[in-house]
Order: C-alpha cells, then structure tokens, then sequence
C-alpha cells in the first residue's frame, strides 16, 4: 500500500461518516458487554431497521468508553452525548430523542471532571473506532506514522525521536524506553524479535486489554516501528489465555494488516519485512517478568533465570530481544506522529506523557481513564472518580497491584509520577488503582497481596518460595487474633529478606504491600495484635486456625 | 531516587595491558585474576575463598536459585549470586559481611521450615550437605513455624526411594538427569510451594518408562530425599566424583 | 532393531487413528503448523484444552511422543500453568473473580456461600460431576466488582444471593 491510497482509505471513510446524520456508537468492551451492551446494541439495529432509518443513522460497536460502572454506554456523534446504563428497552427512546436533543434520565454530562480532567492520547481512538475495521484505524490517521517512519527516518531517528520524548516503560519499573530500544539496536545480530507484553496479570488491572480490545492497530503500528528502530524482523504478543475477546480482536487486526501489507514483506515498498504472531498465556503471574515471558513463549516452564544476560543482548532464543508493554508501545505512534517535543511537554520532568489507571474500588466512577502524569491522587479519586460510594471516609489508594503498596490520606496530593510513587513506598505500576475506604482492613489487603505472590511464586527460589509462605502464614495469625509481638519483628525480617534475595521482580517487590501498610497503617497491626480487634471490622478475631 | 537501571560495573583504565582474556579484581579485599567468563564462585574456590551454596554442582548448569551465595558487589545496589555471575576487571567482591551472614542464617532457617529436615532419623544424617550448611553458617534454630507438610515417600523403584519431606528442590536430579545421563526423567509439577519433584507423568517411580536406573540423581541429592533402599540412619553416604569425570569426557567426545 | 520397528510401527497406528477423529485433527493441525517443534507445546495444550474440556493422561503422553518432549516436562508445564487442567470440568461452571477491586467488594463472602452451599473448595466439581467452581485471578471487569462467570457468561455487581439463585436452579437440574 502506499500513502495515497491510505489517504483515500481515510477520505472515503470520513465520507461516510458524514453521510449519517446520526451516528450511534455502543460500546462492545468487556466491561459494556458483561452488562449486555451486545444486545443493546442488536436492538438498535433492529429498531432502525423498522422504522427505516438506515440512510440516516448508522450503529458501530466501538472501544471502551471508560466509564465502566455506567456500562452498557452509548455515545451519539456528532452531538457528543454519551448515555449511561443504556438498556434494550431504552432503545426507542434514545432514537425518538436523536433529533430534539438528549434523553435527561440517561446522559452522561460532558463536562463532569471524569471527562474533562482527562487527557486521551494512548487512548485518543477507544470508543472512537471499531476495533475490528482497518479502514477505521485508517481514517483516524493510522499507519500513517509508520509511513513517515519507513520512508524519512533512519532507525538511529526513530530511536532518538523516542529517546528525547523521555518516554518509559509502563509496565511497572520505569526503564526509558528509548535507552532499552538503543540498547537492542546496537546489539549485533542479524536475528532480533521485538515482544508485546500482554500478560497483564495485575489483579485490578485491565488497561492493557481494554487498549488491545479497543485499538489493537495501534499496538501493531508500534511494534512495526520498535522493529524498525532496532532492526528486527520478527513480534510476539504475549497475551493472557483469560482475554478471549482481546486473543480474537488481536488475530483479526494482525490478518488484516497483513492482506494490506502493513506487515509482512516489503512494507511500504521498502526492503523493511515483519511478521507478528500471538502466544498465549496460560495463567502464571511470574511471566510478565521478561526471563519467565522468553521462557514462556519458547513452550518452557515460565521459571526467571538470573540477569544479567539481559533480554537486550540475550533473549528470545538467544537472541537480542526488545520487550514493551501494550501501553509503552500505545505511545510510540503519537509520539512519530506529533514529535517528542510535543510529548515531551507533557506531564512532568522526569516521567513524561500520561499515564492510563483502571480505577477501581470504593469510587463512584469505576473504569478506564488516562491522565497527565503529575496529576494528584486527590484529582483522581474526588474529581474524577468522583470520590468515595455512600459519602464514606478515604482510607487508601493501592497502586502497583502484588509489587506495589497502599497510599494513605495524608499523601492524596501526591503527584502521581515514577518517583513520587516510589518515595511512598509504592510504584506505578501497571496502572492499577483500587481505591479503599473506611471498610478495608489494611492488614487483611496485606494478606490477599501476600497470598496472592505465594501461589504465584514460580518456587525456583528459596527466599520468594518459603518467605511468602511464612510471610503469609504470619498474616494469617495476626488476621485472626493469635499474633504477637515478636510476630511483628519476624513478619519485617521476613520482608527485608524477600526483597533483597529473591531471584526475580516478582520476589523483589513481594512484600511491598506488607511494608507500606506497615509504614502508614503500623496502628492497624498494632490494634489486631495487642486488642485482638480488627478496626475495620473485617477480620474474624479470636476464631483461631481456619477450620478448627 | 534513581532510575533503575541495568546493573554496570565499574570498569577502570587497569584493563589496558593486560593479556587478552586474563583479568584483576578482588575478592574479599584480596588481589585475584581470573580468565574472562569465569563466574566469581569459580574464581574464588580457586583461591579457596569459601561461599556457601546449595543448588551449584560442579559440572551441572548453574541456577542461581538457592540463593545462599549472593554476595556484595560495589558499585551494585542488588545482591548477586556468584555462582552465575561472570567476573569483571576491577570488580570487587565482598563474600562476607553481617548483611550477607544474616541472609544465609534466614535463607537456611527458610529451607528448615519448609518441609521436614529431622536429622536424628534420616540416612544421610552427618553426610548430608544441608546440615553442614547449617552448622558451618551457624544456623542453630528455626524461628519460623514449621510447615511440615506429611508429604508421601515413594519406594516403588527396586534400589532407590525419594522421601519428598526431605527435598529441597535444588533441580540437581533434574539437571543431572537432562544434562548427564540424558533421559530427562525428572522435571517439576505445580509451582511456588506446592512444587514437588516428578518421575515421568507424575507415576510411581517404579513403573517410569525413562529411568536407566543410573542412581546419579541419587549420588547428586544433597540431603535424603534420594536415597539407596537398604540404608539406615546415617548410612547413605553420596559419591559425587563422577561427574566432573563424565563432564571431561563429554568435552573430548565433541 | 525390531523392537524399534514395532514402536515405530505403533506411534504410526496411533497418528493415524487420531487422525480420524476431528478433535484430533485440530490437535494435530497446531502441531503441524508449528513443524512439530517442541517449543509447540503450550499452544498445543491450549488446543487440547480448548477441544476436550481438560489435558487427559493419554493425550499428555501423546503430545509428548509427537513434540518429542520428555514426559516429566509436559506434565511440568500442565501443572504449573493454572490455566490448565488435569481433570474433566463439571456441567456448569461458577468462576468466582478474586481480583483486588472484587475482593474489597465482597468476592470473599460470595465465595464462602458458594463453598458452604457447594460442599467443595475452589478448584473442585461437586461429586456428581454437575458443578465446578472455580476462583479467577482477576477477569478485567474491576468497574463492575464483584464479578461472577456462571457457565461462560460474565455478571457484574453481584451478591452471593443472586449467584446462590444460578447455583440452586443447576442443582435443580442436576437432580431433576
């Protein structure tokens, strides 16, 4: 394909489009789609078609809209309105209102803070495109940075385009992006893969497969031009068996693109060729660690080995291997696109761009959202989600999932970013965020974090095998009312240990939950073990061992 | 804070001069060399410098996992394991610190805790290697509830039985199973702390369709977990001297 | 010499026999797309999975033979993967999401219910082989915890009452 037939691509469709005088998006994400939004959406067809409207109005099943707790939802374009809990028997309704404006009982207001706080660039075509279309990632200017990239820049430019963008990895740690990529460009061999981290194994995270579920293209265009960049001819995608919906949206996509030669041999009439193929996950947190992943994707056991050797110079088979997250390589078409200038300016001096939250828990507004780095805690949970259900007090924010740790109250204008996370005692993380209140225990999410990293140690170290265990056992003490001091004493050593002798990151940060709820909740502990009372009422005390 | 950042090490302008592949560094405050690719656990025993491991067998493929010989490098925020650790020029290496003696104490401690290590009834008692471990490092309690979970023993196998209480999954029966005698009969089911070793499809070890019956699993078991039928407390002494023997011949052969 | 001719000769029986079978023909087809690699093995497993509901012993060791990987190795990666499973699932299934969103909402106490109401531990298929239920590690649906998959359909915002209500009208069914 060449540029001006995509230009052609994105005029005829944009002609379309302005054909319909209405046009109805409904949202066919996972979320939407565990509300019914299917037929919700079968409805509208079916009502159009009765009543004759076909030249008038056209339905589309899109992307994630975001706000989840609202699903199903349904956008009306060109008016900008968005409907919350849209149900069958609301169709008709809706129709009879396309002309004289909004239906009062189901709107969504445009100008609450959920939407207007927001910046969308990772998710700029979520709830915009139909996932499933070609022509509409087109029409919303995609592959054209691809383009750009083949035909005017060098791999070192797009190397150094995404170095001065100051972008980093968003699956957790921060590494920058561009100085991994350089490091895999400037590794000699003639074999090099380029991964897609879609292993999101997070509880409480689902940023990555709303991205995949509602704009798969866009992670393809991103590793075409990681590829490019470091001068590899073959992908993977990693992705979670659990994500059916985004497994099926992502073949289709990677087969469309290949019919339209946007993968393959020859892209763009020029000598680059690559080729994407999806593995599946098969239910092991440890492989989003990059050694467990390779391991993983070779048909292995998904156990980590000892870096160094990295990745970078060997990786997959051994050979030099480049490996982002679905949100890292979300990015990189925005920034071929706009410039790392642009990018750069946005959010703050050391974690640059935005950051997408799956914003769960005890808000108001649960569901997708993406905000300039930098944006407070107090943003996120009072203006965005909307703050606390039932007019209940803020207790914590826990972000970074099983590796991260619970923010207290008095940090809620904690900027959010890489390093003020970090001095919490918490990380980015993946983009989880679950927001708790007066209700959750702390000692009891320890347990549930700690529990979790136990049954999913990969048990080829003795520190992350045996110290979660024990870690876990100890929480289960105190949860039940037969903690002791030296409990207490034995539960730090403990954490001290996991940390700085495990094998892999998943060990390493293990006992992150444990140590931040010590450090802001340490009068929780102190009231399960010396009062045998549980503040938040959640622990059943003095019930002893499970079962007896 | 810093970013993190893939682990460097310090490389100074001594490397100039010096013969190809030969390189300094030191080791405990003392002054070492060592060839290029050499791991700091070969360097030191070569200099009979003592780090304690488990998992590592001479002649096997090193894991890393046992994790009692991490040891303190400067200039590197995180612990390393010396067994898979390839030396640098001007690296310096510490192999004992309080940090380090503390962490081997807990790491062992850990281990005790796990399943059952009763020495007073077990075939290897006084030739086994965990409770040298133990007594060298000056393990001498468990602060740590014992988990003890009753695990089976299988003495299907005519000569050889495994007690899993006594295992503490150091993969050299799998290694030595895959990379020496190369029936691969050995692997690991479940993961975390439900991991136990396998025979085949998880079948009695007695009716494996793979086992030679070669009994080096047995001879490179550190504790046991592996032993002989027919021995009694403190009767199964091990014999590990093949293996450097067999790794010498394998080299010729190619 | 023979005795590697008749081996030879059975493996060949056992290709072709499977070969008549659809279900397996789909096995097979992964593994022929992947040139019988070993490094096939768990996109074959997933096949297997996905065609007969679970990884049976004889198919563990027949994908062992065609991808020539050890036998203990399958099994280790059969169990160590908890999307797999070694055993044949119940005629319904209940998946109980126990991500962090669904379990500060209240997954814990739908569990308990479920088990008290079941007589069996997550992971488990009652004894009459109607029901399984089973615990997820997070399903995405964090806006709408807690989450509940009765029989492949995901539920949203829901209460042990209500997921009692599927599991009694299955039990209904099971007796009736």
């Amino acid at each position: 394909m060449r540029l001006d037939e995509i230009r052609e691509i994105a005029r005829i469709e944009a002609d379309r489009e302005d054909g319909y005088r209405h046009r109805i998006n409904v949202c066919v994400a996972a979320g939407c789609l565990s509300c019914q939004s299917a037929s919700v959406k079968d409805a509208f067809e079916k009502e159009i078609a009765k009543r004759g409207l076909e030249n008038w109005c056209r339905v589309k099943g899109v992307g994630c809209l975001g706000l989840c707790s609202g699903g199903p939802l349904v956008a009306i374009e060109p008016a900008g309105i968005l409907y919350h809990t849209v149900s069958v028997s609301d169709v008709s309704d809706v129709l009879e209102a396309l002309d004289d404006g909004p239906l009062d009982r189901l709107v969504c207001s445009g100008e609450t803070p959920f939407f207007k706080r927001q910046k969308k660039i990772v998710l700029e075509n979520c709830g915009r495109i139909d996932p499933e279309r070609l022509e509409d990632y087109i029409a919303a200017g995609g592959y054209q940075a691809l383009h750009t990239a083949l035909t005017l820049m060098t791999p070192e430019e797009i190397t150094r385009e995404i170095e001065k963008s100051g972008l980093r990895g968003r699956g957790g740690a921060g590494f920058p992006t561009g100085l991994k990529w350089s490091t895999v460009a400037k590794a000699d061999n003639e074999t090099k893969f380029v991964i897609c981290n879609a292993d999101e194994g997070d509880p409480g995270a689902f940023m990555d497969r709303s991205v995949l579920e509602s704009d798969p293209h866009r992670v393809l265009e991103g590793m075409a031009l990681a590829a490019r960049a470091v001068g590899a001819n073959h992908g993977f995608i990693y992705v979670r068996a659990e994500y059916p919906l985004a497994v099926k949206r992502l073949k289709k996509a990677i087969a469309q693109a290949e019919h339209a030669g946007f993968l393959g041999n020859n892209i763009f009439h020029t000598p680059f060729r690559f080729d994407i193929n999806v593995r599946l996950g098969a239910g092991a947190f440890v492989c989003g660690e990059e050694t467990a992943l390779i391991a993983s994707i070779e048909g292995q056991l998904g156990r980590p080995r000892p870096r160094p050797p990295y990745p970078a110079e060997a990786g997959l088979w051994g050979y030099p291997t480049l490996i982002n997250n679905v949100e890292t390589l979300a990015n990189i078409v925005p920034i071929i696109r706009e410039g790392s200038q642009w990018f750069a300016g946005i959010g703050t001096e050391k974690s640059k761009g935005t950051k997408v939250f799956a914003l769960a828990g005890r808000v108001n507004n649960t569901g997708l959202i993406e905000v300039p780095m930098g944006t407070s805690l107090r943003e996120i949970v009072f203006e965005i989600g909307g703050g606390i259900k039932e007019g209940k007090q803020f207790k914590a924010a826990q972000t970074g999932g099983p590796s991260g740790g619970c923010i207290p109250e008095h940090s809620l204008d904690l900027p959010m970013d890489y390093e003020s996370l970090a001095q919490v005692g918490s990380i980015m993380g993946s983009g989880g965020m679950i927001v708790m209140d007066e209700t959750s225990c702390m000692v009891d999410v320890a347990r549930y974090f700690m529990e979790f990293c136990r049954s999913e140690s990969c048990g080829k170290c003795v520190p992350c095998r045996v110290g979660t265990t024990q870690i876990h056992e100890l929480l289960g003490k105190i949860t039940n009312g037969t903690g002791t001091a030296g409990d207490l004493t034995k539960l730090e050593e403990l954490c001290d240990l996991v940390k700085h002798t495990s094998l892999c990151g998943l060990g390493q940060t293990a006992p992150n939950p444990v140590m931040s709820t010590l450090r802001h909740f340490r009068e929780e502990y102190r009231a399960h073990i010396e009062d045998r009372f549980c503040p938040a009422g959640v622990c059943r005390m003095g019930r002893g061992k499970e079962g007896e | 804070m810093t970013i993190p950042a893939y682990p460097t090490f310090p490389r100074g302008d001594s490397e100039l001069g010096k013969p190809v592949g030969i390189l300094t560094l030191k080791i405990d405050d003392r002054d070492v060399s060592a060839r290029r690719g050499e791991t700091i656990l070969e360097v030191a025993r070569e200099n009979d410098i003592f780090i304690p491991t488990l998992c590592y067998l001479e002649g096997l493929s090193s894991l890393g996992a046992c994790r009692l010989c991490l040891v303190e490098i400067k200039g590197v925020t995180k612990l390393l394991p010396a067994c898979v650790t390839p030396v640098r020029q001007d690296m310096e290496v510490v192999t004992d610190s309080e940090r380090l003696r503390r962490y081997r104490r807990m790491i062992l401690e850990l281990i005790f805790s796990e399943r059952n290590h009763v020495c007073s009834v077990c075939v290897s008692n006084g030739h086994c290697e965990l409770q040298t471990l133990a007594q060298k490092l000056g393990m001498t309690h468990v602060r740590f509830d014992y988990l003890y979970p009753r695990l089976a023993i299988d003495a299907s196998h005519e000569r050889f039985s495994i007690d899993h209480n006594r295992c503490v999954l150091c993969m050299r029966c799998v290694r030595v199973c895959d990379e020496i005698e190369g029936a691969h009969t050995w692997d690991i089911m479940h993961r975390g702390i439900s991991a136990r070793v396998i025979t085949d499809l998880n079948q009695p070890w007695g009716e494996s369709e793979t086992c030679t019956g070669c009994s080096k699993c047995v001879q490179v078991c550190p504790t046991g977990a592996l032993s002989e039928k027919g021995k009694s407390v403190a009767e199964m002494v091990k014999h590990k001297e093949f293996l450097p023997y067999l790794q010498i011949m394998r080299r010729n052969e190619r | 010499m023979e005795a590697l001719k008749e081996t030879a000769s059975k493996a060949q029986d056992e290709t072709s026999k499977r070969a008549d079978d659809p279900r397996w023909r789909r096995v097979n087809r992964v593994m022929r797309l992947h040139g019988y690699r070993p490094n096939a093995l768990i996109e074959t497993l997933h096949m297997v999975q996905d065609t007969f509901g679970f990884l049976e012993m004889e198919a563990l060791k027949y994908v062992a033979k065609t991808l020539q990987v050890p036998l203990s190795r399958v099994y280790a990666v059969a169990t160590f993967y908890h999307f797999f499973s070694l055993k044949p699932p119940g005629k319904h299934t209940c998946v109980v999401c126990m991500g962090t969103a669904c379990y500060i909402s209240g997954a814990a106490e739908i569990m308990h219910e479920m088990q008290e109401a079941l007589h069996i531990e997550p992971g488990e298929t009652t004894a009459d082989g109607a029901i399984s239920l089973v615990t997820a590690r997070c399903l995405g649906s964090c806006g709408l915890a807690p989450a509940v998959v009765l029989d492949g359909e995901i539920k949203g915002k829901m209460t042990p009452a209500a997921v009692l209500e599927t599991i009694e009208r299955w039990q209904a069914d099971a007796s009736g």
